[in-house]
């Protein structure tokens, strides 16, 4: 069970969160203007790496908040975490 | 030592209490053990622990529990046991013990409390770390014991610390992501059954370490030669083992071995009175350091030394112990038989890298060590001893996993006792072109047994090298999944057993269900009413009786189960607008309005009807099984793009309590319900809200209907929803007021082809598969999903659309789920071309037959075509009709 720093409540257990992919894929503003493959690319294309990756999470059994988070997704090794909308932290890779 | 007394194969034995029962029956003589699973080739007990292939007996006495190696049951008077043969068996009788859980945060959790993990354990003490200890043998020592030695007092003194917890008999079953790791604890079975005890029988530990030391130590394994499974035949270790602690039943023995351990064991065996006939040693030539401590120590004790040979074959008595051992070299043809009753086999150590692969760690195969080790360390995780390739002293072991052998041979030379898999079995995958362990593994069920490869895996990894001429690690690596050893399913349950298995969700109204007679439906969590049969009544009746009376006179339900989400705010039109595909800023304060929600993709993911309370503040209700993913999505979209939105979101579900009544006669009832409301049509219209006295409680009626029929949804506070309930039923008494669970509520929706997300829906429904197109505005600029119905897969021809299905035979019911295809009928031959399957489907009182709702292909267009469903025993024919069954024109929701 992986350990989740929570950015309000510290680490707590996988399953008091929910997943909600990669972090810092905007909702494209004007989207009707946006091509098909435009609009394909924001709905379907995640950037998947292998390593660390920035992700949304929220922790629904605790304070309901939304926050990003590094993660490694060859260990499941969490870097920092960080409020939606605050400077995001480099990389620990 | 006390004496006690158990029974074994329904025999009387005595033995010491404590020591294992392997050792007890070894004590009293009992060499041959049992018959082997497949081929009922004679087996005696091969090892000293966990890693046994052969001596499992189902354990009757106490608890109970099948297939337990004898090896690691602790002997306690009036143990009963009968010997499997491969095949366990479950008490009858129920197992009152107790279980439970424990959680624990620890600095570091060390696995093992042999030498490194009490090394391990002394360090972090000394930093003033916190330190969990957990060992899965009775007592510390780890492999000191393996080799006769004493454990240090120093070392043992650790275990006392006031920052170290030591827990023995403790097995880390399971290692997982940021230092978790699974144990259970076994706690009682080891003590007397008339010890009176109220500690729960095994306890399973769940661990949270910052740092977790493996030191789990190593296994000996065996060698395959022909005949190397008979009684008698026995890991070196053990065998010194048993002897040494007086469990003696052998005469002559011969040492076989790769490695300095056979020659420490052949002293052991030497020591405690049993004959050591010969060391044979497959190594010719050994280091000055080997040739002057190990060689030197039996030749001072006149054992022979055979070196450069191994054993080929072994014979066995009239009964099938062994009687002799073959011996021969590998490049001769010269053979010589040495009578022996015992042949202890040093086959080289495998270190337990169980748990480091759990997580990922990958074993590297070391030629100077003969095995697969793990050396990691990382933040989480460090490998220390003989895991981590520190034997001790140089045991210079040769890597050798058998002689040569001849067909004929590898028939009867085994690589996994368990499961009585031969060389020849092996050979055939290796001829059949497999290469990897894995694929082995499945071709041969190698490691698949009882024992999951503890012993046979190296051996298979090495025979693979041998045969194909690669390294050990060049074949692949070993994998191991949790549990390490089987557990019982009650101690991974604890106390959450029966009614606490899972929590369950109940409404206020949930006793008068119960005391109705009602069988429940679960409904995610919740436990909801199915129906409500009168005495004798089938479900079948019950639901026919049911949906009559609310198209006919009046019928009530409890609907608290919705999910409800209070949303207060400014901008929170303007939010929902976004949220929901049609328009909702500009519904008037006291009105509700159903809407559907898409996911980004255009497909439907929600639906629910909400209320504008006020200016600002609505209540949306969503699907039972929903309101916790709605909630969430909520919150990501304001919390994450819109954050200048001021909206906030409760849920709500819990605390409101509704109670719905249907029918045309529901008028009339709530009329009697409420005097104060006026409920003509005129004042109080199709999905308008009213606050008013209803049976003395303050409540926000609602003229929402699921059915199509006139009906009224009483909103109060949860407190008083039995008090409505109870109302409801009194003062419709004379109207024949009928309470209707889940089915019926099924059936009146579908017969007006009212989806259910989830049962016409999958996630790769668009609105207009769904045939609700009038949902989707056209006005606003965006909502989420407005964009992704324009892309060329949600708009293209040939989608799978919401349709009726009428059966030709109106008395048959299709089963949901059934395949539709089209232009077929009995006679049409196979292959046929499938359209669609059925969603939902029911037997309709109001139709006075079956029909089904269905995606199909195309299905709008398709109103009028004859279509086929084959089932099982027949083919049913039917049309595809219109979604909507019961009263197309909406006259019958304003009564």
């Amino acid at each position: 069970m992986l350990h989740i720093p929570c950015p309000y409540c510290g680490p707590r257990d996988e399953t008091e969160f929910h997943y909600g992919s990669e972090a810092h894929v905007a909702y494209p503003e004007n989207s009707s203007n946006l091509t098909d493959e435009e609009w394909a690319k924001f709905v379907f294309i995640r950037s998947n790496p292998k390593g660390w990756m920035a992700e949304r999470w929220v922790h629904s059994a605790g304070c309901r908040r939304w926050f990003n988070v590094w993660r490694n997704t060859i260990n499941h090794e969490f870097g920092p975490s960080y409020k939606p909308f605050t400077q995001q932290p480099k990389s620990p890779a | 030592m006390s004496t006690v007394n158990f029974t074994f194969d329904g025999k009387q034995y005595s033995g010491e209490k404590g020591e294992s029962l392997a050792s007890a029956l070894l004590r009293n003589g009992v060499v041959y053990f049992t018959d082997s699973s497949y081929k009922d080739r004679p087996r005696g007990v091969m090892g000293l622990w966990v890693e046994e292939t052969n001596a499992l007996v189902n354990v009757d006495s106490g608890a109970g529990e099948p297939l337990k190696p004898a090896t690691t049951i602790e002997l306690v008077e009036g143990l009963v046991v009968r010997s499997a043969q491969g095949v366990g068996d479950l008490p009858d009788t129920r197992d009152n013990s107790r279980y439970d859980k424990a959680n624990r945060h620890v600095d570091v959790l060390v696995v093992g409390a042999g030498t490194s993990g009490l090394e391990a354990a002394k360090k972090f003490s000394d930093q003033g770390k916190s330190v969990i200890v957990m060992d899965d043998k009775p007592a510390a020592g780890g492999h000191l014991t393996y080799l006769g030695q004493p454990v240090p007092a120093e070392l043992l003194a650790v275990l006392d610390r006031a920052n170290v917890t030591y827990l023995p008999r403790t097995t880390v079953q399971g290692m997982y992501d940021q230092g978790y790791s699974v144990a259970t604890e076994r706690r009682t079975d080891h003590l007397d059954s008339n010890v009176h005890t109220e500690m729960s029988r095994i306890r399973t530990w769940h661990v949270r370490a910052d740092h977790t030391v493996l030191a789990t130590g190593a296994f000996q394994r065996h060698l395959v030669f022909a005949n190397n499974d008979r009684p008698g035949i026995m890991l070196s270790h053990a065998a010194a083992t048993y002897v040494s602690n007086g469990a003696n039943p052998f005469n002559t023995a011969v040492v076989v071995t790769v490695d300095n351990q056979g020659y420490r064991d052949a002293i052991r065996l030497h020591k405690a009175g049993v004959k050591v006939a010969a060391v044979v040693d497959i190594r010719k030539k050994v280091s000055k350091a080997t040739k002057k401590s190990s060689r030197k120590a039996i030749e001072a004790l006149g054992i022979r030394l055979i070196k450069g040979a191994t054993v080929v074959d072994t014979s066995a008595n009239l009964v099938g112990i062994l009687s002799s051992v073959t011996i021969g070299q590998a490049k001769s043809d010269l053979r010589e038989t040495i009578t022996a009753d015992l042949l202890a086999i040093s086959g080289g150590w495998t270190p337990v890298v169980h748990l480091a692969t759990f997580i990922g760690i990958k074993p590297t195969w070391s030629e100077k060590r003969a095995a697969f080790v793990v050396k990691h360390h990382s933040q989480f995780v460090s490998t220390t001893g003989m895991l981590a390739g520190d034997f001790g002293d140089d045991d210079e072991p040769a890597v050798f996993f058998g002689p040569k052998l001849t067909a004929e041979q590898g028939l009867v030379a085994f690589v996994d006792y368990q499961r009585d898999a031969t060389y020849r079995d092996f050979k055939r995958a290796i001829d059949a072109g497999m290469r990897s362990i894995e694929h082995v593994k499945r071709y041969t069920a190698i490691g698949t047994a009882h024992d999951q490869g503890k012993t046979s895996g190296t051996v298979t990894m090495g025979l693979i090298g041998q045969a194909i001429g690669k390294a050990p690690d060049e074949i692949g690596s070993l994998t191991f999944r949790p549990p390490y050893i089987s557990i019982p399913f009650a101690a991974l349950a604890g106390r959450d057993r029966g009614l606490l298995s899972d929590p369950e969700r109940t409404t206020p109204i949930h006793s008068w269900h119960v005391a109705s007679g009602a069988p429940m439906e679960d409904v995610g969590q919740w436990k909801r009413p199915w129906y409500f049969p009168k005495s004798g009544e089938t479900m079948h009746a019950a639901v026919l009786r049911e949906c009559a009376a609310v198209r006919e006179g009046v019928g009530v339900m409890d609907a608290s189960t919705l999910g409800k989400i209070d949303i207060q705010g400014k901008d929170a039109g303007q939010f929902l607008d976004m949220i929901y595909t049609n328009m909702f800023s500009t519904l008037k304060v006291g009105m509700s309005r159903y809407g559907l929600m898409c996911g980004i993709d255009g497909m439907v993911f929600d639906d629910g009807v909400t209320t504008r309370i006020s200016e600002n503040h609505w209540l949306m209700t969503t699907t039972t099984g929903g309101a916790a993913k709605v909630l969430d999505w909520l919150e990501e979209w304001l919390q994450t793009e819109w954050p200048h939105l001021e909206v906030y979101c409760t849920s709500v579900t819990e605390q409101i309590s509704t109670v719905a009544i249907v029918g045309p006669k529901s008028r009339e009832l709530m009329k009697r319900l409420a005097p104060s409301l006026d409920v003509s049509n005129e004042s109080f219209a199709f999905m308008e809200n009213k606050h008013a006295d209803v049976a003395g409680v303050p409540a926000r009626v609602a003229r929402i209907s699921f059915s199509g029929e006139l009906a009224y949804e009483i909103n109060v506070p949860a407190i008083y929803g039995l008090h409505i309930w109870e109302s409801v039923m009194s003062q419709g008494a004379d109207l024949n007021i009928t309470p209707y669970g889940t089915e019926t509520m099924h059936v009146l929706r579908a017969e007006k082809g009212f989806v259910i997300v989830g049962q016409e829906t999958d996630g790769t429904q668009t609105p207009d598969d769904l045939d609700m197109n009038w949902i989707v505005s056209k006005k606003k600029d965006d909502f989420i999903g407005k964009r992704s119905f324009s892309r060329a897969d949600t708009a293209r021809e040939g989608r799978h659309q919401l349709v009726g299905i009428l059966a030709d035979d109106g008395s048959y019911v299709i089963p949901e789920g059934a395949y539709i295809v089209a232009g077929a009928d009995a006679n049409t031959p196979p292959p046929v071309k499938h359209i669609g399957y059925i969603t939902s489907s029911y037997d309709s009182a109001a139709l006075g037959r079956s029909f089904a709702l269905a995606l199909v292909a195309n299905g709008l267009a398709r109103k009028g075509e004859k279509i086929a469903i084959p089932m099982a025993d027949r083919v049913v024919t039917g049309v595809i009709t219109d979604s909507v069954f019961v009263d197309k024109e909406n006259t019958r929701r304003d009564g």
